[in-house]
């Protein structure tokens, strides 16, 4: 009973965790990729400010302190009911994800997924297929005309590319031979050619691109389209309630870059080491990883500390500001010494099966974490370099392009199966 | 425990069913349809029919209600537009005669009918039992279906677009 609470709660705050810090690469790599420094005001004690980091903190106290208006002539019920909605529909989906391999643990087998259904990637089609609810619920009972021309944009859209994104899974489906999401990962095994995007490059850009208009984001934002309809479906709210909305936007993203690196890259799969392999060597794999994460220390602490005592000289800000990277600089020094000497301790204490089990599944987690993220800043980037589509632009390229080229690529994919 | 969710589940089916007949406003039907295909779902899985669960949230609460809520908010009819028609008494009369002798006749099957059941299989409700049924047993009606369906996308096409 735990076990399945622990498993349900875990995806949640992995996803209210990887929030913050994706708005934090939101703004700053828009900074950088439109030449300007981004967010480095808001810092904790006028010390610490970690490039802009705190930002996120200062922007949960504002949306957290400010007025909920509720408009005048509203429905009620569906105006509070939408961003509710929107948020619990986009966090679902992570229940089918794989995160490690499964692993026996005492007798007992663990599989690190919420749920592994018979029908795991439906389920994914089903659930993305009701978060166009929150968006058209919050459209419409907003009673307002922009609000309802951003909801109706939305399910149109959303309806269109939800065709194409099943028609592209359909492919991998063929290849995989199964539907549920813990055989697909494994079946693509740890060798590169023999992942999706190797096997299927056309389902995965369909999909990859279908996934960019089911989460709503840029160059497919039509529902929001502030220089057509003000703010689209969400403009009418205010607080928490547009903070759901634009929070239920970053968890989307975080499951569409999950769906994508269990489809296509592999899922937890860490290149060309198995989980055979890494169970073997778990005391190897530790200490190379603990020794290189070191280095890594030893390198930013002192790369840092140079450039504080540079800032502190030259009184670069003026204020207590110049001592941040002097501060961070140090505590990475002092990391790099603790992993040094865990590294060096670590030998002979190494290893009973347990231990290997663990040290193999939390690799694997962190390796399925960064391709994650990975995807994460791929929406962020494309979202800074394409401008918006129009309309009638986003329904030719999904009804015209991209769903005769997903039914072409289910023939080929067939044909090349009966060759062979 | 399962019985306890059942009528959990079976509860909501039906309070949300008669939600869409009594509410007057169109999105709030609309909406307690989606719970109540929920409702239906929930109880699919129950069943250990999980395909099937997962197609109606998929197929019914996903595409379906998501264009007949498209539909209404595109009309957008406010609630004052909706007058009430006048509605024949001796039509109310019909419908609940029809229903009472629906009812006698389920209440005569389910006294005489005998309830065994054979033991489902393993792999009963998986994918590939359903595909298999689908594309062996009961191909036939499965073509047909599909032709109907396409027969009713061209129909849509012709009508929407008369000079193509």
């Amino acid at each position: 009973m735990i076990l399945i609470l622990a498993k349900i709660l875990v995806p949640f705050l992995i996803i209210f965790n990887i929030i913050p810090v994706l708005i934090w690469l939101e703004r700053k790599g828009s900074a950088y990729i439109q030449d300007r420094r981004g967010p480095n005001r808001a810092s904790l004690f006028g010390v610490i400010r970690l490039g802009g980091m705190i930002h996120s903190l200062a922007d949960v106290i504002k949306l957290l302190m400010k007025e909920d208006i509720m408009p005048a002539r509203v429905n009620k019920f569906f105006y509070v009911l939408a961003p509710f909605t929107a948020m619990t529909v986009a966090c679902m989906t992570f229940a089918v994800i794989p995160f490690a391999a499964p692993m026996v643990w005492e007798g007992v087998n663990f599989s690190f997924q919420a749920a592994d259904l018979n029908a795991g990637i439906l389920y994914i089609l089903a659930i993305s297929s009701l978060g166009v609810f929150g968006i058209m619920l919050a459209g419409w009972s907003s009673n307002n005309k922009y609000t309802l021309l951003g909801g109706l944009r939305s399910s149109a859209q959303m309806i269109s590319y939800e065709i194409v994104m099943s028609l592209a899974i359909i492919s991998v489906l063929m290849m995989g031979g199964s539907l549920e999401l813990s055989k697909v990962v494994e079946d693509q095994s740890v060798n590169l050619l023999h992942w999706n995007f190797v096997r299927q490059p056309v389902a995965c850009l369909l999909f990859t691109v279908a996934m960019f208009a089911e989460t709503n984001r840029l160059p497919f934002d039509l529902p929001e389209g502030e220089s057509e309809i003000v703010a689209g479906y969400h403009l009418e709210y205010s607080s928490m309630k547009f903070a759901l909305f634009f929070m239920a936007e970053y968890a989307n993203m975080i499951i569409a870059s999950a769906v994508i690196s269990s489809l296509f890259f592999g899922g937890w799969q860490i290149p060309f080491a198995s989980t055979d392999f890494l169970r073997a060597h778990a005391g190897e794999v530790l200490k190379i990883l603990l020794v290189v994460l070191a280095i890594g220390h030893l390198c930013a602490g002192l790369g840092l500390v140079k450039r504080g005592r540079k800032n502190i000289k030259a009184k670069k800000w003026g204020d207590r500001g110049d001592y941040e990277a002097l501060i961070l600089g140090m505590g990475a020094l002092g990391g790099a010494f603790l992993l040094a000497g865990i590294s060096a301790y670590i030998w002979p204490l190494i290893f009973t099966a347990k231990a290997s089990l663990i040290i193999t599944a939390v690799l694997q987690v962190g390796c399925f974490l960064t391709k994650v993220l990975f995807f994460c800043w791929v929406f962020i980037w494309v979202r800074w370099t394409l401008p918006r589509f129009r309309y009638d632009q986003l329904m030719k390229l999904g009804w015209k392009y991209m769903m005769p080229v997903s039914i072409i690529n289910i023939f080929a994919t067939g044909a090349v199966m009966l060759v062979k | 425990m399962e019985s306890i969710l059942f009528y959990i589940f079976g509860g909501l089916t039906v309070a949300t069913a008669l939600g869409v007949v009594f509410f007057r406003n169109p999105i709030s039907s609309a909406a307690s349809l989606v719970l109540s295909f929920f409702g239906i779902a929930a109880l699919y899985a129950m069943l250990n029919a999980h395909f099937l669960a997962v197609i109606q949230v998929l197929v019914y609460a996903g595409a379906i209600m998501v264009l007949f809520i498209f539909v209404i908010m595109l009309l957008n009819l406010q609630a004052d537009e909706l007058h009430e028609k006048p509605f024949p008494k001796i039509y109310l009369l019909l419908t609940g005669l029809v229903l009472l002798a629906f009812l006698f006749a389920f209440a005569q099957l389910f006294q005489s009918a005998q309830w065994i059941f054979p033991p489902i299989s393993e792999s009963f409700g998986s994918i590939k039992a359903v595909g298999r049924l689908l594309f062996t047993e009961y191909l036939v009606p499965f073509e047909y279906s599909s032709i109907l369906l396409l027969v009713a996308v061209i129909a849509g096409v012709v009508l929407a677009k008369k000079e193509l």
